[in-house]
């Protein structure tokens, strides 16, 4: 038995969730039911094992505690002859975990197995990263409803539908043919996750479980299981690369600092470099695509001391590039404010302009702001301040309109 | 993404509840609700001002006429198109109207 604080014991359990949520799964299907089991296990865990000690296998521990809550659910449902016969079996198993289930790699598989389940596509994306969450990053349905500030009887109904959507879904690595489109699906959770906390700027009033940690976490996790996939690596240096400029994106008040007058010297230095080092070895490797092209292009604005040291032709280029992968409106948006530093704020409007149609901007606030932006360094400060006034209407993110709004008074 | 959706009643009056019944079913179990209901009689309401430092209060809604708010909903879903696919099961979609308001919230990109 060692001993561990509730702090420890939860770092220890997070990695372990999925592990013991595989092997269940696996051995008796019935994701839902299995679930429910583990999340009994790790919260007798999370009581039993600050004051009692931690046992000497703790995934053992946790699988017998859930196998036995699983016998215990079927039986007292009175089940069906089938489900009986699983009880029976189940009776026998309430040791430690069988040997093959030490094997580090099939856990590893495994936990990778559990994120595609929880990615399904029959699930929204919503679903999708409330699922990934409980499933794979082992949060209680209370820290991910408090992560998204919704009511818990909320988050546990939309969990709980997720996991009945799924539980038909064999628990089994995607077909090599569907895999690459699958992979993009969980990488696309996880950045969703990673923005989740990452565009947080609340203060610790609302006890936001790291959000932004978690989705490190978890990519690191991927990134080990498959060291090879250049989209994989270039996820996790593009969430470290941003992670390591938190410190410096805040004032006291809240208020956003973007990122051309941010101090740069209050960079995470950790995160930046290891960030920087990888997309560089991804690079030179692999086949390029979206999430390598947008940490390449942090890398470049993390390499600069001072934002006037920007390489702002190798971000344009940069932006070029992905405008080609992965054309989109946002990417039109980044790539005009580049372009609007290499030739000029009136070559960065030419382009903007070439969104004046494109509906998913056309109500937000985001087009507007850049507008305004270029229109500041063209000189034309009657319309940028309209434009920055415009936008600061119509942004839903308070900070932002903070901002924006100081934006506008400032060139009146 | 937060949507408030306001409800109007009509000029006859509060809608039918039934079908509001089966739409609140469907987003309770979808995890897409977060808070709301009906709003009693418009003739309940006060209407309260603060000029110079002294509060005063009077009988009725602000904005007067035969339209008035009937009930409201929270709801967090996909995107807007959610929002108003939600909107229109609501029965005041049919005799009056339903408006669909995102929320503002804390959080912000570094622009």
């Amino acid at each position: 038995m060692g001993q561990l604080d509730s702090a420890g014991v939860a770092d220890l359990l997070r990695p372990l969730a999925p592990q013991v949520l595989a092997v269940l799964v696996r051995r008796h299907g019935q994701f839902d039911a299995c679930e429910d089991a583990v999340q009994e296990a790790l919260l007798a865990a999370a009581m039993q094992w600050p004051t009692e000690g931690v046992p000497a296998n703790p995934r053992g521990w946790l699988l017998s505690v859930a196998g036995r809550r699983l016998a215990d659910q079927w039986r007292s449902e009175n089940a069906r002859r089938r489900r009986e016969t699983t009880a029976a079996a189940l009776d026998g198993f309430d040791g430690a975990a069988p040997a093959a289930d030490d094997d580090r790699l099939v856990a590893a598989d495994d936990t990778l197995t559990l994120l595609f389940l929880c990615c399904h596509p029959a699930l929204s994306p919503a679903s999708q990263v409330a699922l990934t969450l409980r499933a794979v990053g082992g949060l209680t349905t209370a820290q991910i409803a408090s992560a998204f500030l919704v009511p818990e009887t909320t988050m546990a109904q939309r969990i709980s539908r997720a996991k009945r959507s799924v539980a038909g879904a064999a628990f089994e690595m995607p077909a090599p043919a569907e895999r690459a489109g699958r992979l993009g699906a969980v990488l696309h959770v996880l950045y969703l996750v990673f923005n989740e906390g990452y565009a947080a700027t609340s203060g610790p009033d609302l006890q936001r479980p790291d959000l932004t940690r978690e989705a490190v976490r978890l990519v690191r996790q991927v990134h080990r299981l498959l060291p090879d996939d250049g989209e994989v690596a270039g996820l996790l240096a593009l969430m470290l690369i941003t992670e390591a400029r938190r410190p410096a994106r805040t004032r006291p008040d809240g208020a956003l600092v973007p990122l051309a007058e941010q101090d740069r010297s209050r960079w995470d230095r950790g995160p930046l470099e290891e960030g920087i080092a990888l997309i560089s070895a991804t690079m030179a490797t692999s086949p390029v695509g979206p999430y390598q092209l947008q940490a390449a292009i942090a890398a470049v604005h993390g390499e600069a001391d001072r934002a006037e040291g920007t390489d702002w032709a190798q971000v344009a280029e940069l932006y070029r590039v992905l405008a080609v992968v992965a054309p989109g409106p946002v990417v039109t948006l980044n790539r005009a404010v580049a372009v609007g530093m290499t030739d000029g704020p009136r070559a960065g409007l030419d382009l903007l302009a070439t969104l004046d149609d494109d509906a998913r901007l056309a109500a937000g606030h985001r087009l507007l702001a850049v507008r305004a932006h270029l229109l500041e360094m063209a000189g034309d400060l009657g319309r940028a301040r309209e434009a920055y006034a415009e936008a600061a209407r119509r942004t839903t993110s308070t900070p932002e309109q903070r901002y924006l709004e100081a934006r506008a008074a400032s060139l009146s | 993404m937060k949507y408030l959706l306001l409800m109007y009643s009509g000029p006859v009056g509060r809608a039918d509840d039934l079908t509001r019944e089966v739409a609140l079913l469907e987003v309770a179990e979808s995890g897409e609700w977060l808070d709301g209901g009906p709003i009693a009689d418009a003739g309940l309401t006060r209407t309260v001002r603060v000029r110079d430092g002294v509060a005063a209060s009077s009988p009725g809604p602000f904005r007067t006429g035969p339209a008035q708010l009937a009930g409201y909903w929270v709801v967090d879903c996909e995107d807007v198109e959610r929002a108003v696919e939600l909107a229109a099961r609501l029965p005041e979609a049919a005799t009056a109207a339903v408006e669909v308001r995102p929320l503002m919230g804390p959080s912000g990109m570094e622009m």
